[in-house]
Parts: C-alpha cells; structure tokens; sequence
C-alpha cells in the first residue's frame, strides 16, 4: 500500500472515452473512465457484458484507438504507440494461441520478436515452462492440449517478455467450474511471483473478489465504484455496485432523519414502519433512496421475543424455506409487499426454521443496512 | 486444420455399416470408374499401341509414342538414338509458364482474397460474385477478346499510344506475355476463392496476439497469416498450377505457333494436322506422371509435418 504512495502508477487512465461509429449511429463504450493502477497490483475490471471493460483492456493493449483522453505506463503516455511497440502483454479471451506452433515455439516468439539472444530465448521460455507446469507438452501444438493447458500456454506466452503489465480478458471463462477454480489460485500464485501488475477483465465477481487486489465495477461505459473486495461488497456505493455484487435486498426507503457525522440515519419504509442505516454520503430528510441489506446480515427471530432492534420490529410473512446445504434461505415479505431474502448458516442449529406463512421479525446486524441514494 | 487441403485422412472401420456401406458407396465408385480409371486407362493403353494415320490407332503394341518423345533417330528412324529436344522444351516452357502464372495468381490473388475476407459479411459475397462474373463468359470468347484488346491495332495499344506512353505499338499478341497473360487472367479465381475459404476462417485474433507479442505487420504476416492459411494457399496453386500446364486456348490462340505448351501439342494429335494418337496419349501420361510427382512430393512433406505433429 506505501508503494502506491510513493511511486508512479504502472497505468494511468485520464479521461478516456471511446466512441465506435459516427453520426447518430455511434455508440459510446466508454464515458470517461479515470484511475490508477499501482505497480505489482492485481486489478480487475469487473461487470456485465458490453459495461465496457473489453474496450477499456483492448485500448490498453492498443488494439483499438481511444477517441479521447490518455493512457500513461509508468508515467509515458503510449496512446500513440501502436500494439507491437506498447510493453504490455495480453491473455486473450479464447487464447489466440499460434496453432502451427508448439507450445516453446509459441511462448518464444514474443521473445524473438524482442531481438533476445536464443540462448536467452531458450532460457527464459524454459522458466515460462516451469512456472505454468508445461514441462510434458513443451513440443505439443495446441490443439493437442487441453483447454487449461491452452491457458496456462496463452499466460506463459504473455509473461514470457516481462511485460510491465499483463492484461488478461477473461481467461477462464472457457474453462469448467473445477478448473477455474483451481486456475483462479494458479494464476494469483503466478501473479504474486513475478511480481507483474495484472489488469484483469472479468464479469464474474467471484473470480474478482477471489483474486483482485482491487476491483472496478464497470456499468455501461462507466466506473462505478473502485476498491478491495471487502470495501465494495460491504461498502457498495451506488445501487448497482450492491446489486451486482452478490446478493442483496433493496428496499425503496424515505430518509427520516438526516445522517449524523457518524453517516448513521434513520429512514422509513412504505409501510411508516423505521430503519435504522449508514449513509455512506450525507442527504437531507425527505430523499428518496433505497437501502441495501446482504441476506446474510439478517436473522429471523419470532415476533414475540421482542429481540427486534430499531423502533419497532419489522415483520414480515414467510413465503419459503429453501435448505441449500451450507445455508437455509428464507423468503419473506414485508407489509407492504416488497420482498426480502434472509440466508443463515446451518451451523448455527440454534437458529430457528419458520414454515410458510409464519410471521418472523427482521433482525439486522449493526450497520448492515446500507442507505443508496443513486 | 479444418477444412484444409489434406490427402489421406481418417478411417472408419469396414464393419460399421456392413453390407449397407458397399451400397451406398457404389455410386461413389462407379462415377470414379467411368469417369477416371476408364479415360486414364484408355490413353494408357493407346499411348503404347501403333498409329493410324489421320487419327485412329492399329492394335500393335508399341513403344513408339514414348521413344518419338524423347528420341531422335533421324527423318528415316534409322540413326542412332539422340536426345530429341523439341517435346522437352515444350515441356519445361509449360512448366515454367504455369508456374509463373501460378505466381502472379498467388500474388495478386492472396491480396485479394485477404481484402474479401476482412470486408462485413454481407458485402463479402458482393465480392465473390465480381470476382467470378468473368466466368459465367465461355472461356474460348473471353481469351478471343483478350486477343481482341491487346492486338497491335487495339484498345491497349491505342490508349498507350494517346497517353503518350509509348511511340508506336508494343507488339503483345503471339509472345510468352500474353500467353501469360491469358493463363493468369482464365485463372486467377481458382486462387482467389479457396484463399478466401481459408482467411475467412482464420481467427483475427492470431494476429492481435502477434501484435501483442511485438510482432511487425509484416512478421505478423509472413510468421502467423501465411502459415495458418496455407492449405488454402496451397490447394490455389494446384487449382491454378494443373490446369495451366495443360492449358491450350490460351497458348494457342494468344501465343501463336511460336509458343507452344503441352495443351496445345497434345489438342494438335487428336484434333489437329498431326493426328497422331498413340503420341498424344503418350504426352498426356508424361504429363500425368510429373503432375502426380509434384502431388506427391507434396503429400509426403505434409505426412511429415503430421507425424511431427504427434
């Protein structure tokens, strides 16, 4: 984290739009985007497809022109280099890997491209082996390996040049569930080794919170929201960001009482029923807005016990009770219609199971409930 | 690499089907039995039976046809045997005429067939249909009118001569030039088409990577486009190359008497003034033969590079 003060960003991204097209048929992929990328970082651009992430690691990469703005690495602007002149190095989403070439071969041409000696070439393509565990196919073609062996070839061959930044678009998404899981942890072992600043594109959160230092949440052209998985499941600015990482209920609210300096407010719900949240922003009584609560963040209690916290306790009707393993979802609505999921751990055998149609009070942990505005 | 040009290929085993398999592969079979193994074997056996004068063959077997190929004894077949020139310097002039001609296909084709495939889909097929409308004019008017344009009296030389390119008229008609041009104009879009089948399939993305990778566009080219479509580029060559070696319109109404090719030679024994069966035949398996030699040497080198492969 000191390095990020001190030193100057592996990328910087000012102001950059895209545009594809003219005239009234053009369309904006990117409307603005500004941040930094520290040196040795792993950052992922999350969000869903055609948010804009693709564009914004293809102009980094310099596969496509930005309309305007500028892009720094290490402190250079290379907006006007082309691809094969920027240090940065892609994993492309299918691999793009060189199908009449070996797997050496293949990990070795960025290498010779460079003008490196073939001892060195040699050398350096034998440790990309090593590292990615390719020793047994280093004479195969690609078509002859598998899809993770693919992929391990397409980082080997991206990492072989020592690129100041590895770009990496969605590289596992062609991979099944075992195999991304395991990858997701091979490619951090792989990140924190060479010590490279990973940008990484993904629209799955979980690959973003498992693996990112930090996490940009990208929607239509926009940044969303920027910071470590812990601050943006917790902390979500905005709506979308709540929603778009894991789950969360969203229950339209009025503000009741203006937050405090501490950002602790009180709002109401349709039903005139209060609950008590954190503004992650100061806004007036009387805003519309919504608050955002993880269902894993709420327990069900029964009605009588008077254990409810806030003015007085939320009640709602249940409609199902679905045992999913690991947890026990509840499904309930409120008085006034909207509805909300509660999820609790089985572990907790103490925790009381409500049949449908039951009524159960809403018990929010302190400072789960989250007030958003936009 | 899927769809390529490949000789050999899987097998799947004689039991599968059964007796089912022979039926249905019987069409198959008899269409190569009447239209490949009977013409081939026809012109081989004539090729070793004795002349009719004006056309025909006697039932005599013989090795005239060849030894007249490659033999000299004489105007009364009487001297000692000396390498006879004339039929093999027709030969090696088709040859490298048609390698030529495969050449300049390969040359202006691949760009072409490169810009076709990089367009939107759906002017592609704009594209292919211009790039084939020559082809729906018979061969025989379209060489006819390829004379027509570059005679000594006609529009090219006349425009040349407006333009103030040149002084008096380049004389084109009756040279290796127009032979040539003949060839790669009847031929170009046997090229341009099955390069196009293979850019079309080719991942883009390939090249993205090379970029990546600090490739140049033209290492990117050489190093990553022509190895990844090469079956295609490949299969264009044969399309043009075979059929140029045999051509004889072109050579015979573009290049006159001076610029014989094998086409023209062999056309000239069945249908022409010589009338010399058994010879034609015979040029026709030499011609066979280096063709099939070339094939070969080809689908060797590709076993190879499989067997590297594994």
């Amino acid at each position: 984290m000191d390095s990020r003060l001190t030193s100057v960003p592996a990328v910087s991204i000012r102001e950059v739009i895209k545009v594809y097209g003219s005239g009234p048929g053009a369309f904006t992929a990117l409307k603005g985007a500004t941040f930094d990328v520290a040196a040795g970082e792993f950052f992922t651009l999350l969000g869903p497809s055609g948010c804009g992430k693709t564009t914004l690691l293809r102009l980094i990469g310099g596969f496509q022109d930005i309309t305007s703005g500028s892009i720094l690495l290490d402190g250079d602007d290379i907006a006007s280099l082309p691809a094969n002149r920027r240090p940065v190095n892609t994993v492309f989403q299918n691999y793009a890997l060189f199908p009449h070439m070996s797997v050496s071969e293949n990990i070795a041409f960025g290498l010779k491209r460079l003008g490196r000696s073939a001892a060195e070439t040699r050398a350096r393509t034998g440790d990309m082996i090593a590292l990615t565990q390719l020793g047994p196919f280093a004479d195969r073609r690609p078509d002859q390996l598998s899809g993770g062996q693919q992929q391990r070839v397409a980082l080997a061959r991206a990492l072989a040049p020592s690129p100041k930044v590895l770009l990496l678009d969605e590289p596992l998404s062609a991979l099944d569930l075992k195999l991304r899981q395991a990858m997701r942890l091979e490619l951090k072992r792989i990140q924190e080794e060479t010590g490279i600043t990973f940008v990484f594109v993904t629209h799955d959160q979980e690959e973003a919170l498992t693996m990112s230092d930090r996490i940009a949440v990208m929607s239509s052209g926009e940044l969303q929201q920027i910071g470590t998985a812990r601050e943006i499941y917790e902390t979500p600015k905005n709506r979308f960001v709540a929603d778009f990482i894991g789950e969360t209920n969203l229950l339209a609210v009025t503000v009741a009482e203006a937050p405090g300096a501490s950002g602790a407010c009180r709002c109401r719900l349709p039903d005139g029923s209060l609950i008590d949240c954190q503004a992650p922003v100061s806004v007036a009584a009387g805003t519309q807005g919504h608050i955002s609560i993880r269902p894993e963040r709420i327990s069900l209690v029964p009605v009588a016990s008077g254990d409810g916290n806030g003015p007085a306790a939320i009640t709602g009707l249940v409609d199902r009770t679905i045992y999913l393993g690991t947890d026990t979802q509840t499904m309930l609505h409120l008085g006034d219609g909207s509805e909300i999921t509660v999820r609790a751990q089985n572990a907790h055998t103490e925790a009381a199971t409500f049949r449908t149609g039951e009524r159960a009070a809403l018990k929010f942990d302190d400072g789960a409930a989250r007030l958003l505005v936009t | 690499m899927a769809g390529g040009f490949r000789f050999g290929g899987g097998k799947v085993s004689d039991s599968t089907f059964g007796p089912l398999r022979t039926i249905l592969l019987a069409p198959s079979w008899l269409v190569i039995g009447v239209f490949l193994v009977l013409p081939v074997g026809t012109m081989l056996v004539y090729s070793f039976l004795t002349k009719e004068f004006r056309g025909g063959v006697i039932w005599e077997f013989t090795l005239a046809a060849y030894d007249q190929f490659f033999f000299d004894r004489g105007l009364f077949g009487d001297e000692p045997p000396k390498l006879e020139w004339t039929y093999i310097t027709i030969f090696w002039r088709s040859i490298w005429q048609a390698g030529l001609a495969t050449l300049l296909c390969l040359i202006i084709g691949f760009p072409t067939a490169y810009y076709i495939a990089t367009r939107p889909p759906d002017t592609r097929s704009i594209w292919l249909f211009v790039v084939t409308i020559p082809y729906w004019v018979n061969l025989l008017i379209r060489t006819v009118s390829m004379k027509f344009l570059i005679r000594d009296g006609g529009p090219l030389n006349e425009w040349m001569l407006a333009l103030g390119a040149i002084s008096e008229p380049i004389a084109m008609i009756n040279t290796d030039f127009a032979v040539q041009l003949g060839l790669f104009y009847s031929y170009l879009p046997f090229m341009v088409l099955p390069i196009y089948a293979s850019v079309e399939r080719y991942d883009f993305a390939l090249s993205e990577a090379a970029a990546d990778l600090y490739a140049s566009r033209w290492t990117t080219l050489t190093q990553v486009v022509l190895p990844t479509v090469r079956p295609g580029i490949v299969a264009g060559c044969i399309l043009v190359f075979v059929p140029s070696l045999g051509a004889f319109l072109a050579p015979d109404l573009l290049g006159g008497a001076k610029n014989f090719m094998i086409g023209s030679l062999i056309e000239e024994q069945f249908k022409g003034n010589a009338g010399n069966w058994p010879f034609g035949a015979a040029a026709s398996m030499i011609l066979l033969t280096l063709v099939l030699m070339v094939l070969m040497v080809y689908a060797r080198q590709q076993a190879r590079e499989e067997r590297r492969k594994r």
